[in-house]
């Protein structure tokens, strides 16, 4: 892997985080000197220090592994469902007329406004949450793989041909390959929405959880931890995105783009 | 076979069978053989029409003529990747419909597999062997492209000539005993194709497979060919043939090269000027022409 030389890299890096610690110090600094209260917005230090609290007490970890159970299940559940639509509807071209127009209808209507829907027909526990979040993650997933699969490239496929490969085979050593790309985009993006519809689902009425904690701060006016917990979420969102990343980055390596866009 | 014999035939009444119209070196079981091939599109252009050709074993046919006189068609259709409307494709007697083992195909652009590395895809069709086979058969393809250095790359870290070779080593690993050619190196400047000449003969010379390459470069068809077939467009048709006549390795200054170059320029030429004069008008009116 060749980059930009290490100090440069580090570098660059540094100059893009300069920016927030600047702001963080500068404010920190205001509500020491009294400059402003701090009552709305807690200096940095107070974040902190309830994100420690939080986690030396053990809630922040059962908070944080609600939300990610929730959002593994509903990621597994939408992206399966997504892929094996997209890859139906993309290679069936009746189904493709039968479905992809309700699909694509679907699709347009706002996925917060299924949640009145959802919780009628599923009461607020853990099914309309996890549902919520799949409905959030199968429609990228859907349209990136049903578009992926329609446009590999034909002359591709001619090789397989060639090589006299049955449908198996094509669909294993050339359909697959070359799909893999996008589809893997789309399972990114499926996955920050299902971080997105988390929150949704767990300000709709929940015990635990870091949408909890958000709702719960908001009710008993503790902005630190709501801060706390949008930077959980932060950061729970950025280390799913990684291990998403990490786990697909040796399908991908024989890409030009792939490093650098992903 | 002689040069003249496409020309003389253009007058003879149409035989019944219309097997006549065959571009045959007339010796010998041909390899490959098309017969009265025809090809007509949904929306009733005429690609191809009678297309007769018998390949010997070992022989190189080149295909030349112009852009949009069916050469590209023709090799699809002997390649089974598209269905004939009329005639039959035999390769050893078999008729084909549908992508044969022993067909080997080498298109216009490199078309390798991006997520495979060169080994990979020049070991992408072989079938039914064991691995270390697998690997001493690819690993000699890639002896002979001098590209053994590079099985571990990426195809898009190499150059357009260096794409093509892989691609051809790819159909000479499955050892084919008919490789079509289809303008191969078209994208690719003189001095790449030049080399890619010579690494071509040297592959064929391995195992003498009956080789028929589509070309618009009558350089490059003379340099590789026994026979140079000259077609002629709309419908795309068969049209003289041209018998090269030398030893390889051909050397492009030689005054004998010069002058088959000049032949198969004087046929092009004959195939084109006519086209208008005595050529019907439309297909309505042929038969009474013939």
């Amino acid at each position: 892997m060749r980059g930009p030389p290490l100090l440069r890299r580090g570098a660059r890096a540094g100059l893009g985080l300069l920016l927030p610690l600047v702001l963080a110090v500068g404010w920190e600094i205001a509500v020491a000197t009294g400059a402003a209260s701090g009552r709305l917005l807690p200096p940095p230090s107070r974040i902190g220090a309830t994100l420690w609290d939080l986690a030396a007490s053990g809630d922040l970890r059962m908070h944080v592994e609600a939300t990610l159970i929730r959002v593994g299940l509903g990621f597994l559940c939408g992206a399966a469902a997504g892929i094996l639509a997209g890859a139906l509807v993309a290679t069936i071209p009746a189904l493709r007329w039968l479905i992809d127009p309700s699909l694509q209808a679907l699709r347009a209507v706002p996925s917060l406004a299924w949640v009145p829907l959802f919780i009628l027909w599923f009461g607020i526990l853990e099914t309309p949450k996890v549902l919520l979040i799949a409905v959030g993650v199968f429609f990228p997933v859907y349209v990136a793989v049903s578009g992926a699969i329609a446009s590999v490239d034909r002359k591709l496929v001619e090789v397989g041909r060639i090589f006299r490969l049955s449908r198996l085979a094509l669909a294993r050593r050339i359909l697959l390959p070359a799909v893999l790309p996008a589809t893997l985009v789309g399972l990114r993006t499926g996955l920050g929405l299902g971080f997105l519809f988390v929150v949704a689902a767990e300000l709709m009425g929940a015990s635990e959880g870091l949408g909890y904690l958000l709702v719960d701060g908001q009710q008993f006016s503790k902005p630190d931890q709501i801060m706390a917990a949008i930077i959980a979420f932060a950061l729970a969102g950025k280390l799913a995105d990684m291990a998403l990343i990490a786990l697909t980055l040796p399908l991908t390596r024989w890409q030009d783009t792939a490093r650098e866009s992903l | 076979m002689s040069v003249g014999q496409g020309r003389a035939k253009r007058a003879e009444p149409r035989p019944a069978s219309r097997s006549g119209t065959h571009a045959t070196l007339g010796q010998g079981t041909p390899v490959l053989l098309v017969d009265d091939l025809s090809k007509t599109y949904a929306d009733g252009t005429r690609a191809l029409d009678g297309i007769g050709l018998s390949v010997q074993q070992g022989e190189i046919v080149a295909l030349i003529g112009g852009s949009g006189c069916g050469k590209t068609t023709l090799l699809r259709l002997i390649a089974g990747l598209d269905q004939a409307s009329r005639g039959v494709v035999q390769v050893d007697g078999a008729a084909i419909r549908e992508p044969h083992p022993r067909v080997g195909v080498v298109f216009q652009e490199p078309r390798l597999l991006p997520w495979l590395d060169v080994a990979g895809n020049v070991g992408f069709g072989l079938a039914g062997l064991t691995r270390a086979e697998r690997r001493a058969r690819v690993a000699h393809a890639l002896e002979r492209i001098g590209l053994s250095e590079h099985g571990g790359r990426w195809p898009r870290e190499l150059s357009g000539g260096q794409q093509q070779r892989v691609a051809i080593a790819r159909a000479f690993v499955a050892q084919p005993r008919v490789l079509l050619l289809d303008e191969p190196f078209s994208a690719l400047d003189a001095f790449t194709r030049k080399g890619l000449h010579e690494q071509l003969l040297d592959l064929w010379a391995e195992s003498k497979p009956t080789i028929v390459i589509v070309t618009h470069d009558v350089g490059e068809a003379v340099t590789l060919a026994d026979r140079v077939v000259v077609m002629r467009p709309r419908p795309g048709r068969l049209d003289e043939t041209v018998a090269i006549g030398l030893s390889r390795p051909r050397d492009p200054v030689a005054a004998t090269y010069e002058e088959a170059v000049r032949r198969v320029l004087a046929a092009l030429d004959r195939s084109l000027r006519p086209a208008a004069a005595s050529r019907p008008p439309a297909p309505e009116t042929r038969a009474a022409w013939w």
